[in-house]
C-alpha cells in the first residue's frame, strides 16, 4: 500500500519533471527540474531494492553530471532563445515521431505485463535479502565482469585520450610550472648577498 | 590469480597484448614528447602485428563466462582487423608528417580501436557487443575529428559523434528490450529462450538492435553521415573508416544475428533485405552526382555494404562464408583506393575531385594503370577481385531464394559502373586542362602500398583466393542454419 502510494508520486513526479525540462524556458530551471527527475528516479530504484544504482544516480548524475549542465549553461555564451528557433514548426512532426514511440512502449508493456520476462523462469537472478546490492555487485564486478570492466576502463582512457587531443595546445607564451625544477632550487642559485654601504644602498643596476 | 582467470586471459592474450601494448605506447609518447611520433608508429605496426600473430596461435574457446568467444570466425576477422589497422598508421604516420599534425596519439587511437574491434569480433554476449562498438567508436570520433584545425574535420568529428551517440542508444535500447524478454545477455541463452518461447517482444528488441549495428556499417537509411564524414576526415582516417572498423561490425552484426537469433531468421532476413535493397539503391544513385573523391568512395561504401548485408541475410553457412569473402577483397580494394589518392597531390595540394584525374596517364601511368584495376574490381569486372566477391554473395542469395535481390544487386552494380567508367575515360581519354600543374613526386609508402593492393585485385586474387576460401569456410562454419 504505502509502496504502492510512493511509486505513483515518484513516477509522476518524474514524468512532470522530465516534461518540464524540455519546456522550461529558461535553461537554468531545465537543469533543476532534470535534478529533480534523477532524484524521483532514484527513489524508483530504492523501492524496487536496488539501493546502491539509487545512489549511484545520485552521487553521479546529480552530483557530477548535473552540476557539470549547469556550468556549460551558465559560463557558454549559448543564445537558447535562437535554439528555440523553429520549436512550433517541428511541433507537429515531432509529436507525431513521440506518439508512435509511445504507442509502441504501451504495446510492449502490455506484452511483458502478459507474459514476458516478468512472468517467465529466464527472470534475473535476484539476491536475496542475505546480501546487500554492493556485496553482491562486489563479488561480481571484478571476477565474472572483470573483462567487460577493464573494457569499459579503457573506453574511458580514450575519452580522456580524445579530449586531449582536441583540446590541448602548446602555447609558447605561457610559462609552465616545473616542480622537479622548483624543489631542487638551493641557496646558491637564487639568493645572492650583497654588502650594502649603510647610508648609500643600492642602485637598480645593482640589483640585477 | 585463480586458474580459472589464467586460463580466460591465455584465450583473450591478442586483446591483452594490444591492450598492455596501447598503454605502453601511450607512456612511450607521454614521455619522450612530441618527437615520438615516428616511435610510436613504428611500435604500434610491431604490436598490431605480433597481436595478429598471438591471436592466429591463440587456443580457441569460450572465456569470461561467455563474454568472450575465440573460434575461427573470430581469429579471421582479428587476423584481418588488425593488419588492416597497421597498413593505415603507416598509410596515417607519412600523411601527417607531410601535413605537419604528426602526433604519437594518432598510432595509439587506432590500436586501442583494434582493441574495441577484437573484442567486437569475439563478443558472446551483448555488454562485450556494446563495449566493444562503444570502445571502436570512441577513438573513430577522435580520429575524424583529429585535423583540429581544419573546420571541415571538426565538423565530420562533431557529425560523427552526435549520430553515433544516437545509434548507440538505440542499440542500448535494443539490448535492454532482449535482456528484459530473455532474462540473458549471452547469445547462446538468448537463442535457447528463443526458441522454447518465440515472441514478438524479442523481434521488437532485435529491430533497435539491427538498426544500430546497421548504422555503424552505415547502411542505407542509416548512411546519412557517411558522405559527410568521409569528405571532412582526413584521407588516412577515412582509409581505416571504411575497412577494419566496417569488417569488425559486419563479422558482430553475423554473429549476433546467427548466434542469438536464428530462431528469428525469417524476421530478421526480411529487415536486412530491407537494408541492403535500400543500400544498393543509395549507394548506386547518389554516387552518380559526386565531384568529391572521397565522397564518392562514401557511396561506393554505402553500396558495397548492402552486398555485404545480403550475405547475412541468406542465413546460411555459404551466406556468412561470401560476407566474409566480400568484405576482405572489399577491404583492399578501397585500402589501395585510399593508398593512391593519398600518394596524388599538384603542387602539395591532394587531388580531391574526381576531375583532377583528368589526363593522369601522362603523368603517372603505373599509377593510372593501378587505379584502373580497382576501378574494374569494385565495379565487379570478372575475374578481377571484386568480382569473385559479389560472385559468392550473389550465389549464395540466390541459394537462399532470394535471386530478385541479388537481381537487383546486379542493376544497382550496373549503375555503379558508370562512376567507376567515368574515372577510367577521365584518366585515359581526357587531357589535363590547361595551366595544371604536373602532380609531385609520391610519398613512397602510400604509392607502394596502393600498388600492392592493386596488384592484388589482379592477378595476384587469383592465387590468393585458393588460401581464401579455404580459410573463410573454416571461419563461417557452424555457422547459420546449415
Amino acid at each position: 500500500m504505502l509502496q504502492g502510494i510512493a511509486f505513483y508520486v515518484m513516477s509522476a513526479v518524474a514524468v512532470v519533471a522530465g516534461l518540464l525540462v524540455v519546456t522550461a524556458r529558461n535553461p537554468v530551471h531545465s537543469v533543476l527540474w532534470l535534478i529533480l527527475a534523477f532524484f524521483s528516479s532514484a527513489g524508483l530504484f530504492v523501492l524496487l531494492g536496488a539501493e546502491f544504482l539509487a545512489m549511484l544516480l545520485v552521487v553521479v548524475y546529480v552530483g557530477a553530471v548535473a552540476v557539470l549542465f549547469l556550468f556549460v549553461v551558465m559560463m557558454l555564451d549559448v543564445d537558447f532563445v535562437r535554439l528555440r528557433e523553429g520549436f512550433a514548426s517541428y511541433l507537429p512532426l515531432a509529436a507525431i515521431v513521440a506518439g508512435i514511440l509511445l504507442a509502441e512502449m504501451v504495446m510492449i508493456s502490455i506484452l511483458v505485463a502478459q507474459g514476458g520476462a516478468a512472468a517467465d523462469a529466464a527472470a534475473p537472478v535476484v539476491y536475496g535479502a542475505d546480501r546487500t546490492n554492493v556485496e553482491a555487485i562486489g563479488r561480481v564486478l571484478y571476477t565474472e565482469y572483470v573483462y567487460l570492466f577493464q573494457a569499459a576502463g579503457i573506453v574511458l582512457l580514450i575519452a580522456m585520450i580524445g579530449a586531449i587531443v582536441l583540446t590541448l595546445r602548446k602555447k609558447p607564451s605561457v610559462r609552465r610550472q616545473d616542480p622537479g625544477a622548483q624543489t631542487n632550487r638551493d641557496r646558491r642559485t637564487s639568493v645572492e648577498i650583497k654588502g650594502v654601504t649603510t647610508g648609500v644602498g643600492v642602485t637598480s643596476e645593482e640589483l640585477r | 590469480m585463480t586458474p580459472d582467470l589464467l586460463k580466460d586471459l591465455n584465450i583473450a592474450a591478442s586483446e591483452g597484448v594490444l591492450a598492455l601494448g596501447g598503454l605502453v605506447l601511450l607512456m612511450v609518447g607521454a614521455f619522450v614528447g612530441e618527437k615520438s611520433a615516428r616511435l610510436v608508429s613504428v611500435l604500434s605496426v610491431a604490436l598490431l602485428v605480433a597481436a595478429s600473430a598471438v591471436a592466429a596461435t591463440g587456443p580457441l574457446g569460450v572465456a569470461f563466462n561467455g563474454a568472450y568467444v575465440a573460434d575461427p570466425l573470430a581469429i579471421y576477422g582479428k587476423v584481418a582487423i588488425y593488419i588492416a589497422s597497421a597498413v593505415a598508421v603507416v598509410l596515417g604516420g607519412g600523411w601527417m608528417q607531410r601535413e605537419r599534425i604528426a602526433r604519437f596519439e594518432y598510432p595509439v587511437l587506432i590500436v586501442l580501436a583494434a582493441v574495441g574491434m577484437g573484442m567486437m569480433v569475439s563478443s558472446g554476449d551483448l555488454i562485450s557487443l556494446y563495449v566493444g562498438v562503444e570502445l571502436h567508436s570512441l577513438a573513430l570520433y577522435v580520429l575524424a575529428a583529429y585535423h583540429r584545425d581544419d573546420l571541415k574535420a571538426s565538423e565530420a568529428g562533431l557529425k560523427y559523434f552526435v549520430l553515433g551517440a544516437l545509434s548507440s542508444g538505440l542499440l542500448l535500447y535494443g539490448a535492454s528490450l532482449i535482456y528484459g524478454f530473455t532474462g540473458s545477455m549471452r547469445f547462446d541463452e538468448i537463442a535457447a529462450y528463443a526458441t522454447a518461447n518465440p515472441g514478438v517482444g524479442l523481434v521488437f528488441g532485435l529491430v533497435f538492435l539491427i538498426c544500430g549495428l546497421a548504422f555503424k556499417v552505415s547502411a542505407a537509411p542509416f548512411h546519412m553521415w557517411t558522405p559527410d564524414v568521409y569528405e571532412g576526415a582526413p584521407t588516412p582516417v577515412v582509409a581505416f573508416f571504411t575497412t577494419a572498423p566496417k569488417l569488425a561490425a559486419m563479422i558482430l552484426f553475423a554473429r549476433a544475428l546467427s548466434e542469438g537469433f536464428m530462431e528469428a531468421h525469417a524476421q530478421w532476413a526480411q529487415v536486412l533485405i530491407l537494408i541492403s535493397l535500400a543500400s544498393f539503391v543509395v549507394g548506386a544513385w547518389g554516387g552518380l552526382a559526386q565531384k568529391d573523391i572521397q565522397r564518392l568512395l562514401a557511396y561506393s561504401s554505402i553500396a558495397n555494404i548492402g552486398y555485404a548485408i545480403l550475405g547475412i541475410a541468406a542465413g546460411t553457412e555459404a551466406g556468412l562464408q561470401a560476407m566474409i569473402v566480400f568484405m576482405t577483397l572489399y577491404m583492399i580494394d578501397t585500402m589501395g583506393f585510399f593508398a593512391i589518392l593519398l600518394s596524388l597531390s599538384r603542387n602539395g595540394r591532394p587531388i580531391r575531385t574526381i576531375a583532377d584525374l583528368a589526363g593522369l596517364k601522362n603523368d603517372r601511368p603505373v599509377t593510372a594503370i593501378a587505379i584502373t584495376v580497382l576501378s574494374l574490381s569494385v565495379l565487379g569486372m570478372p575475374p578481377l577481385s571484386g568480382f569473385w566477391g559479389k560472385y559468392y554473395v550473389f550465389g549464395a542469395a540466390a541459394s537462399a531464394g532470394y535471386w530478385m535481390v541479388a537481381a537487383a544487386g546486379l542493376v544497382a552494380s550496373v549503375v555503379a559502373a558508370f562512376y567507376y567508367l567515368r574515372i577510367i575515360k577521365l584518366m585515359w581519354f581526357d587531357a589535363a586542362p590547361d595551366g595544371v600543374a604536373r602532380t609531385d613526386k609520391a610519398p613512397v609508402e602510400s604509392q607502394w602500398i596502393g600498388w600492392a593492393c592493386a596488384a592484388f585485385a589482379f592477378p595476384l586474387v587469383i592465387v590468393g583466393l585458393t588460401w581464401l576460401e579455404p580459410a573463410t569456410r573454416i571461419a563461417a562454419s557452424g555457422f547459420g542454419a546449415g
